[in-house]
């Protein structure tokens, strides 16, 4: 058995950081010059890092699929990142902003991680700023703030509704910088298919270029993955078309552990799907739950009228207007944490009240706050929102409520990290959404932006100092060696297996039917019986995928087909380790809800005797089950509860 | 100020400067043919040419105007033949209708066709007027006791004697107020002179403009072509 | 708005094998396509039924379908981000066309942007610009408090603006002229107008003009089209402020 070591420093919580800083062997920068770090994926956390190693002195080579790192899906982030600065004099504080995230994980995140992310928060917006992110800022020049799900301070930085974009353009403007010195190779249209591993160390990374279609080989002192999540395994999540979870999957089956791979988001704000015909869902940002109000009718024949398009929704007198969220959890209201308002939302709809022609959807009414605040404030707080929603659906939002339904948004699991970030596998690391660490069983709104910089600028940079002190008179890796050759192979046969396969169904078809399956089953509400399903239905799928795959086009080419047959044939791999995962924790936590554990009002009930731990799955073998491991959670500086938002 | 003549921003400010050069002596040649409706008697007319023919600092301008056309018109040509080899494949569709007015599109086109008329009309009057032994030699009259050309018979001998060159001549101005439509207020925002608020302002002025210069050049051939000069 | 079907459509399409090949339009039939599906959504459509008839899917460029990272682009009937204002492909709907339309879609055509198959075209110019000044220069740590410098809510909000640029390249390729202007303006006007950007202002206008140049992009005849056709809505008068920043660095040559 491999052991697991998470490497949490001793010491008091709030001088943990501080100290392991202190202790950590530092590479000098003379050494710094002859060493190569390679960073897989460039959005928040890879970007970051990138910027940041290179700008200490590391050869940083990184890799993207999209035509530029600014493409990563990192932009997308709508809504803010979260500070514990303190501004508004609303009581915030790094001690609260630590607890306000485990609380919000569903006490499954590390004490020592979370609290190290808040306590480098603030550090974050400050380099945004020197970097020129256009904040929104106050008449009296300075920064503005607003309210998440989940917090009871307004500790939200934003930038309009980019966010997110704005972040990444900063962190890519740093990264160009780096790219003009010469000290970032950055490829673009490169996908990274396989880890190398030499001597049991990270040593290089398999790359398809995915213009020409040929392989490339990549050697380095030290391999980051900063790659995303794996949200895409539903088929239609917030996640962009191209977001993959498969140089994980391919660093797990090299030995790096995968740690709660049940544990994905739900995001309750986005589009509700249209038909068929659906690609992607397109997410509202959380933020609006600031001040749009969420009901449902509260009559079963308004809700019928509703269905059958024949009542307006602003006919309905507020009377008969179901506020749910304001009725089940008075103190938090419209802004309970995302997992709370995704149960409660699909709840209504499932007992029939939902308000589209499918009943999976729910308003989200802004009347109320345009009453209060006048149009043109809402305007300028969410008008690229509302924008985006009337080009989707042709509803113009400011005089009819929004529709909304639940999404999968967010991947809380992944590579299992220790406190370094360092995966089981040596010289390997894992950043930002790719790995488990901080978020626990559910994200708090506007926190992803903060753990991919914190770990981008502020803890990577430290913590690979570490490990690469130890490798200061390793020569540049070379990559004409058996490992490299085996990879390579190992790469080129799988590929080959699927473009061979010559079937009839195309990797979208298959994706699709995994969705499906994703969906019902391993969606919002989970079961032992459903699960074993599911389960089973995945093997099917699989067996189906890999005899009647048909991918087109050339195999040494551009090929969009070849690409997605891929990274379907690892989101396969990776449902079915979700499916054991979430099978093995009967409980409900956060996005992880169990009808088997619920409370008598039907909430969450979370099982701290039997699941307090973190599930940490290990690979052996393509026809073998994986083996589980346990990281136990130990909360020292909190007290655990059951969540409340009442 | 290194490179800066050879970078695309440093043409375009010249060419702006070049155009406002222009304009400003579109003003003045405007002011001083709207004589020739003012006073059916030409004197005014003749004094105004008298004097700008014979004013030793006109004379110095003159060839500063005539580099200002030629570079104005060569560095539009040089610019022009660069835009076009920036796109060497064509769009097969284009709609461009909805997304920017005619005249900002075909500003070079608009700007042959002012040289064009340009050409003629110095073929019809500078080409007599600054050499008389070889063109059609201009009459004398006497304004106030001075001697002087009698251009004011010269125009306004064309312009009766001529329906074609009339309507060139309204043709032209309206070519040229197109030309300005588009230029007047580009050649501000080349040179960085526009804003959120001089944007409007100036696009307002520069409509007014080029519709004072179109309709002040146009109205002198209908005056005389209507002949209301009788 | 209740959702039509559209029973048939006729794309003419951009075929281009790869860089060096010779491209030529391919006309396809498509029915029954939702007006409440996305263009890419329908393309999409078209893709599954190539590969149905063993045929290859059309290649484009797409990412998250969204209308933020700026990788969709085509060129739809004469049109870039096609028929409607203000958005990117991805975000445009099938209700903008009608039944029985036929509907041409050319990649981006812009010398700097070379075609690399079918609608993908390669948009590096626009990151070697961006690498040749297009951030400020300051290393992570060692900054100061996000509040030390208080930046005017006017000239903040007008910086945004300008950052909402999502570099997709309809500017270049929707201009008469190619000329990539608007999206060097939104660069250099952002950081001009934020006090951390203005420190190096005259450097960055210098070496991202001068790289522009050097790519092959057209010069700016100030026609607007880029601003009518910007998915971000981005104003030209940003480019009026790079004219100013460069003449003002050049000034001080």
């Amino acid at each position: 058995m491999t052991e697991l070591n998470a490497k949490i420093p001793a010491g008091p919580l709030a001088e943990k950081w501080s100290n392991h800083k202190a202790h950590i062997g530092v590479v000098s920068p003379a050494n710094k010059r002859k060493l190569d770090v390679i960073i897989v994926g460039t959005g928040l956390a890879g970007g970051s890092a990138a910027a940041s190693l290179a700008e200490l002195g590391y050869n940083v080579t990184t890799f993207c699929y999209q035509d530029s790192p600014r493409r990563a899906h990192s932009i997308a982030a709508q809504g803010g990142i979260n500070a514990a600065k303190n501004y508004t004099n609303d009581n915030d504080s790094v001690y609260r902003l630590f607890y306000e995230t485990i609380k919000g994980g569903d006490y499954r995140a590390r004490e020592a991680n979370v609290y190290r992310l808040a306590e480098v928060s603030n550090a974050i917006i400050d380099q945004c700023v020197a970097q020129g992110v256009p904040f929104a800022r106050d008449y009296g020049g300075l920064l503005d703030n607003r309210s998440f799900g989940g917090a009871l301070v307004s500790r939200t930085f934003y930038a309009r509704g980019q966010t997110g974009q704005q972040l990444l353009l900063g962190c890519y403007g740093a990264m160009n910088r780096q790219i003009e010195k010469g000290k970032i190779k950055s490829y673009t249209r490169h996908e990274v298919l396989d880890i190398v591993i030499v001597d049991g160390k990270a040593r290089g990374v398999i790359a398809r270029n995915l213009v020409t279609g040929k392989i490339e080989r990549f050697g380095a002192h030290a391999v980051v993955l900063a790659t995303g999540g794996y949200g895409n395994v539903f088929f239609l999540s917030t996640n962009a078309m191209g977001c993959n979870g498969s140089a994980a999957w391919q660093a797990y089956k090299r030995g790096a552990m995968f740690g709660n791979p049940c544990f994905v988001q739900i995001h309750p704000t986005c589009i509700p799907v249209h038909g068929d015909q659906q690609s992607k869902l397109t997410l509202m940002s959380e933020s609006l739950r600031n001040d749009g109000r969420v009901w449902v009718p509260k009559k079963i024949e308004d809700a019928k009228k509703l269905q059958a398009g024949t009542l307006n929704p602003n006919d309905i007198p507020d009377e008969d207007r179901d506020f749910y969220l304001e009725r089940r959890y008075p103190a938090f209201g419209n802004l309970v944490p995302r997992d709370v308002a995704s149960r409660a939302a699909k709840e209504r709809c499932d007992a029939g009240f939902g308000v589209n022609n499918t009943g999976k959807a729910v308003f989200l009414d802004f009347k109320y706050a345009i009453e209060r605040l006048g149009r043109h404030a809402i305007e300028e707080r969410y008008g690229n929102l509302f924008q985006m929603y009337e080009k989707i659906t042709a509803v113009d939002p400011y005089n009819n409520p929004m529709m909304i339904y639940p999404a999968i948004h967010y991947s809380m699991g992944g590579l299992w990290v220790d406190y370094n970030l360092m995966t089981t596998i040596p010289g390997l690391y894992a950043i930002g959404e790719c790995n488990f660490s901080d978020h626990g069983a559910n994200r708090l709104g506007a926190s992803a932006l903060m753990q991919g910089l914190a770990d981008g600028y502020f803890i990577l940079p430290y913590t690979i100092g570490d490990y690469l002190a130890h490798d200061i008179q390793t020569p540049k890796i070379k990559t004409n060696t058996p490992e490299f050759d085996a990879a390579e192979k190992n790469v080129t046969d799988h590929l080959r297996r699927l473009y061979d396969i010559k079937g009839t169904k195309s990797p979208d078809h298959f994706h699709k039917e995994l969705g499906h399956i994703m969906w019902d089953y391993i969606g919002m509400a989970r079961d032992a019986e459903g699960l074993k399903k599911a389960i089973k239905m995945i093997a099917e799928l699989k067996e189906e995928f890999y005899k009647n795959l048909r991918v087109t086009g050339e195999f040494t080419a551009m090929n969009n087909e070849l690409e997605k047959a891929g990274r379907v044939a690892d989101f396969i791999d990776i449902a079915h380790l979700m499916a054991l995962d979430a099978l093995n924790r009967n409980e409900s936590c956060g996005g992880h809800f169990r009808l088997e554990s619920v409370t008598e009002e039907g909430e969450a009930k979370r099982d701290d005797e039997h699941f307090q731990y973190v599930s940490v799955w290990e690979y052996k073998g393509d026809n073998k089950e994986p083996e589980m491991y346990k990281e136990p959670l130990v909360f020292e500086n909190i007290q655990v509860a059951q969540r409340s938002y009442k | 100020m290194s490179n800066f003549l050879t970078s695309s921003i440093g043409k375009k400010m010249l060419l702006s400067i070049s155009g406002l050069f222009l304009i400003a002596f579109l003003c003045v040649h405007l002011a001083l043919n709207l004589l020739l409706i003012v006073d059916n008697s030409g004197d005014l007319f003749n004094i105004g040419a008298h004097f700008m023919a014979t004013n030793p600092i006109i004379k110095i301008v003159e060839p500063i105007l005539a580099i200002g056309f030629i570079f104005h018109i060569v560095l539009a040509s040089i610019l022009t033949l660069q835009n076009r080899s920036a796109r060497p494949i064509k769009y097969d569709r284009r709609n461009q209708a909805g997304n920017c007015t005619w005249s900002s599109r075909n500003m070079y086109i608009l700007g042959g066709l002012v040289l064009i008329f340009l050409a003629i009309h110095l073929w019809n009057f500078w080409w007599n007027i600054k050499f008389p032994s070889l063109g059609t030699p201009l009459a004398e009259t006497t304004v106030d006791g001075v001697a002087m050309e009698n251009t004011y018979a010269l125009v306004s001998g064309l312009f009766k004697s001529s329906v074609i060159y009339c309507l060139l001549y309204i043709l032209g101005g309206i070519f040229l107020g197109l030309h300005l439509t588009h230029g007047f207020w580009s050649a501000f925002q080349s040179i960085g002179f526009s804003n959120q608020i001089w944007r409007k302002r100036l696009e307002c002025v520069a409509k007014i403009f080029a519709f004072i210069i179109a309709a002040g050049f146009s109205i002198i051939p209908l005056y005389f072509m209507l002949g209301l000069a009788n | 708005m209740a959702d039509k079907i559209l029973k048939e459509l006729t794309l003419k399409i951009w075929r281009q094998k790869d860089a060096k090949s010779k491209g030529g339009f391919e006309t396809y039939k498509i029915h029954n396509i939702s007006t409440g599906s996305s263009f890419l959504e329908m393309l999409d459509i078209l893709n599954e039924q190539l590969v149905s008839e063993n045929k290859e899917p059309v290649a484009f460029d797409h990412d998250c379908r969204e209308g933020i990272c700026g990788t969709c682009s085509l060129f739809i009937d004469g049109r870039a981000h096609g028929p409607d204002d203000d958005v990117t492909t991805c975000q445009l709907h099938m209700r903008r066309f009608n039944e029985g339309a036929t509907i041409t879609i050319e990649p981006w055509r812009c010398g700097a942007f070379p075609v690399i198959k079918d609608l993908i075209v390669d948009r590096g110019a626009y990151e070697k610009i961006l690498q040749a000044g297009g951030y400020v220069s300051v290393n992570t740590g060692g900054v100061p408090d996000g509040n030390a410098i208080p930046i005017a809510k006017p000239a903040a909000d007008e910086a945004m603006d300008a950052a909402a640029c999502i570099g997709c390249g309809a500017c270049a390729a929707t201009c008469k002229n190619s000329s990539a202007m608007l999206f060097v303006a939104a660069k250099v006007s952002q950081l001009a107008l934020l006090p951390q950007g203005k420190i190096e202002a005259a450097r960055r206008a210098k070496a991202m003009v001068a790289k522009m140049d050097e790519l092959g992009f057209g010069n700016c005849t100030n026609t607007g089209a880029c601003e009518s056709e910007c998915p971000k809505s981005i104003s030209i008068e940003h480019i009026a402020r790079l004219n100013r920043e460069f003449l003002k660095a050049k000034l001080k040559d």
